[in-house]
């Protein structure tokens, strides 16, 4: 791969920070994105990626540093500045208006109009008409008149990316966007990317698939933890060199699982299917074990836990927890049964974020926790600063929101809210996602800990080598189906790859 | 019979257009249900009293609508965009106050119409901007300046009140004359209607109230100065509230501290019953209108079929739960039909 020497670069950043509260999202990060050449950003989750991007996009201003175009500072006011300056975003989670049609969400802000004389009205025909060629360069069929509402990740995928060729293009920033592809409509965006970056336009891609950067990528700049690592050719780099600066040290000392004693089985879900969003699912967590739930984004994963824990109904099959059927849709049957579970979002819905930390600790056990019906506030209290001192928490006051925590905090608050209700069967949606690589390492050890006092752990992971490092099994989902169960000892990058990509069924 | 039921409810073979034609047959119903409530509403009433369906009965069904449809469609644009105005009413009251106190001095009618709709677009700036800038809830804002602008209305007017006879003749003659059947109130109901509708489908700005309201995160990643179009509706409904207070004074010709007390209620119920989703993102101003013509026909029908009066409000009440529930049973429905229409490769 000849790389020619590049001029100036077209977008840069230069010696940028950006932090939230106390957490320093980025610190003094430089990166140059030069015309006909595609760069990749690697790094482990929350190592400040995804800010990144944002600040390009003119989502983020940076508190710290410069943003250039063309070697000139400047200052996006907003998404649609960097949008009419020719940077164009496909973010990871598709950001579309389900009531409104693909075409209209492909050229919002931007329709066709038709000309003065005709009052410069939207001209839904040309607009339909471009959506469809968009469409057919990429190769997809779908309907420009069709609302945005029901369709697939992978669909929605396509129209993010439509939008992103429908502009006018001098840099391309893609994150993550093949998570949810299949791999003929990766190998398609990637002749999109291609043909875009030979037109001269800069692309910027982000993925955790690593061959995918050495088989796109001429450059590739490496975060971890905020900071610049390198930013060097790919040509240089092997796959290994690259894994070393993400994470900065071995992969084995990161997860450590201890071998714990494998006892009963503690949940099962049987033939479990809800329509349209998993399919005949069955598997079991026995006591003692850690059991991960792999997948692409879309997969089903998350769905499949709300069901178990009674958030939604499912049609078919049935859960055994404790060797007792639990009724469907039942969150309080399940947490009597002595199931927890510990949510994606913790932000939307694992925590009360203005409320204190003692009080979000205390929400699942106000009944323990109250006396004569009425809280006892020093029982609270109590039980909240043995929590934090458990799980070494980090905070000022336990009278302070839970807002002014840092993520990973926060993640412990979570986990200790649903640790106390003593339960039997954990479930962890994303434990790590967007949490410091410290407090990453300490919330691994506390799951592993508990597999070891005979808690039955399911933890659903998108991070890769968490999923590795972890899990006693490994069950892959893909497209609302389990396709794979992996035992620790076959589980590779690879095993689970091909089987959450839907190329291998095992 | 009940084999014809199985076939509908059998799944049809999925071709890529259907899923539109589904969602706009849904859309097409909820307007056309409304429509066919109306005209057996109308009919049944007519069978029952001829004098209904009379040319003066006609037109004053009209009079009455015209004045709701003005403003429900200025709440309408707000609703789109996941809002809502609660100070309609007030507005329409003070600027109704504004014009009769001008013209009660002698005052130039075009003027006095300027005069509400400028107030009612100062006092729409206001709201929008709270809610934009300020960041907080549009209902707690606008439940705020609604008693604010109560109270500095109760303190202008005191008890005076404007009378009819203090008003100019052309003036009190927009309000109640117009060829043939057709009053102007309703002429300029209609031009309203059909200029916001079209800025709504066809003009970008239009098209970014429903992208804010159908998922603000989105528009703001996709470059939608959402404070400043969010301001903007707020700013129009307030005129058009204004707008509907200068009518009003032409229509009624007394005007008091209490004028358009709790009319936003029937403003919001005009509004949803239409098919404006509180949720933001869809809806047209034309179901607003039909809600409110429906709601205006309802109240004017109900003394002729001799019922009690003190019925009006609870029966507004019911058809306001029954659209919400009719609304809410179709969007479950349609997300079932998507979900499973959506199972990709089996």
């Amino acid at each position: 791969m000849s790389t020619p020497v590049p001029g100036p670069p077209v977008l840069a950043l230069r010696g940028v920070g950006k932090s939230f509260g106390s957490v320093r999202a980025l610190q003094d990060v430089s990166l140059d994105l030069y015309a006909g050449e595609a760069h990749a950003l690697a790094g482990e989750n929350g190592a400040g990626k995804s800010t990144l991007i944002k600040t390009l996009a003119g989502v983020h201003r940076p508190d710290a540093g410069q943003v250039l175009l063309d070697g000139q500072p400047v200052a996006f006011a907003g998404p649609g500045d960097a949008r009419d300056a020719g940077v164009a975003v496909i973010y990871q989670e598709p950001t579309l208006f389900p009531d409104l049609s693909v075409a209209e969400n492909i050229f919002m802000g931007r329709q066709p109009r038709r000309p003065a004389s005709r009052l410069r009205r939207i001209d839904r025909r040309a607009m339909h008409t471009e959506a469809a060629a968009l469409f057919s360069r990429l190769g997809v069929t779908l309907n420009p008149t069709a609302p945005a509402r029901g369709l697939s990740i992978a669909d929605q995928q396509m129209v993010e990316i439509a939008k992103a060729l429908s502009l006018n293009t001098r840099v391309l920033i893609m994150d993550e966007p093949t998570a949810a592809l299949t791999p003929g409509e990766v190998n398609r965006l990637f002749a999109v990317a291609t043909a875009l970056r030979k037109e001269g336009a800069a692309v910027l891609f982000i993925s955790h698939r690593l061959e995918e950067v050495f088989a796109l990528c001429q450059r590739v700049t490496t975060l971890r933890d905020g900071r610049l690592v390198a930013s060097e050719l790919v040509a240089d780099l092997t796959p290994d060199d690259l894994v070393r600066r993400m994470v900065g040290r071995h992969l084995d000392t990161l997860y450590p699982k201890a071998e714990a004693q494998i006892g009963d089985v503690a949940l099962e879900a049987e033939r479990l299917t809800r329509e349209g969003v998993f399919t005949d699912v069955s598997f079991q967590v026995r006591r003692g074990e850690i059991v991960a739930l792999a997948g692409l984004i879309g997969a089903g994963r998350t769905e499949v836990a709300r069901a178990i824990f009674g958030v939604d109904r499912w049609d078919a099959g049935r859960v055994v927890l404790g060797g007792t059927d639990l009724p469907a849709a039942s969150p309080t049957a399940a947490m009597a049964g002595g199931l927890a579970l510990v949510p994606e979002d913790r932000r939307a819905q694992g925590l009360v974020m203005d409320a204190s930390i003692e009080r979000n600790l205390g929400l699942t056990r106000l009944r323990t926790l109250s006396h004569a019906g009425l809280m006892s506030r020093r029982r609270e209290r109590n039980q909240a600063a043995d929590w934090a001192l458990r799980l070494r928490l980090k905070y000022a006051r336990l009278s302070d929101a839970v807002a002014m925590l840092s993520g990973g905090n926060q993640q412990k608050v979570v986990l200790a809210k649903w640790l106390a209700t003593e339960p039997k069967v954990l479930i962890v949606d994303e434990p790590t996602r967007g949490i410091d690589v410290g407090t990453k390492a300490e919330v691994h050890r506390l799951l592993s800990e508990l597999a070891g006092r005979g808690l039955a752990v399911l933890m659903i992971s998108s991070d890769l080598p968490e999923v590795l490092g972890m899990a006693d099994r490994v069950l892959v989902m893909h497209e609302g189906r389990l396709v794979a169960e992996i035992s620790r000892a076959e589980a590779t990058e690879e095993t689970v790859m091909s089987a959450a990509t839907g190329q291998v069924r095992v | 019979m009940s084999a014809a039921i199985q076939e509908t409810v059998q799944p049809a073979p999925v071709r890529p257009s259907e899923s539109k034609r589904f969602v706009e047959r849904i859309l097409r119903v909820r307007e056309l249900a409304l429509l066919v409530v109306l005209a057996v509403l109308i009919v049944g009433t007519e069978l029952d009293d001829h004098r209904f369906l009379s040319q003066q009965g006609i037109k004053d069904l009209l009079l009455n609508a015209a004045i709701l449809v003005i403003v429900a469609t200025g709440e309408a644009t707000v609703v789109i965009t996941r809002n809502v105005d609660l100070s309609v009413g007030s507005t329409l009251g003070i600027a109704a106050f504004a014009a009769g106190d001008y013209l009660s001095g002698g005052g130039n009618p075009l003027v006095a119409v300027l005069i509400s709709v400028l107030l009612g677009a100062a006092l729409g700036l206001v709201n929008g901007t709270l809610v934009s800038f300020g960041r907080v809830p549009s209902l707690v804002v606008t439940l705020g300046t609604l008693y604010i602008i109560r109270g500095v209305d109760s303190i202008w007017i005191g008890s005076r009140s404007i009378v009819a006879s203090n008003l100019p003749h052309n003036f009190v003659q927009v309000g109640h004359g117009g060829p043939f059947i057709l009053p102007y109130l309703a002429i300029i109901g209609v031009v309203v209607l059909v200029l916001v509708g079209l800025f709504l489908r066809s003009y970008r700005s239009g098209r970014e109230l429903y992208a804010i309201g159908s998922s603000p995160e989105a528009a703001r990643l996709a470059g939608v100065a959402t404070r400043k179009r969010i301001t903007a509706a707020y700013l129009f409904c307030g005129a058009l509230a204004g707008l509907g207070g200068a009518l009003y004074l032409a229509r009624f010709g007394n005007v008091d501290s209490g004028t358009g007390g709790s009319y936003e209620l029937t403003v919001v119920s005009a509004v949803v019953v239409g098919g404006v989703a509180f949720t933001g993102g869809s809806g047209s101003v034309y179901g607003a209108a039909l809600g409110a013509v429906l709601l205006t026909t309802i109240n004017s029908v109900l003394p002729g079929l001799g019922v009690n009066s003190s019925w009006e409000q609870a029966i507004d009440g019911f058809l306001l739960l029954a659209a919400i529930a009719v609304d809410r049973l179709v969007a479950v429905r349609v997300a079932n039909v998507l979900r499973r229409r959506n199972v990709r490769h089996g």
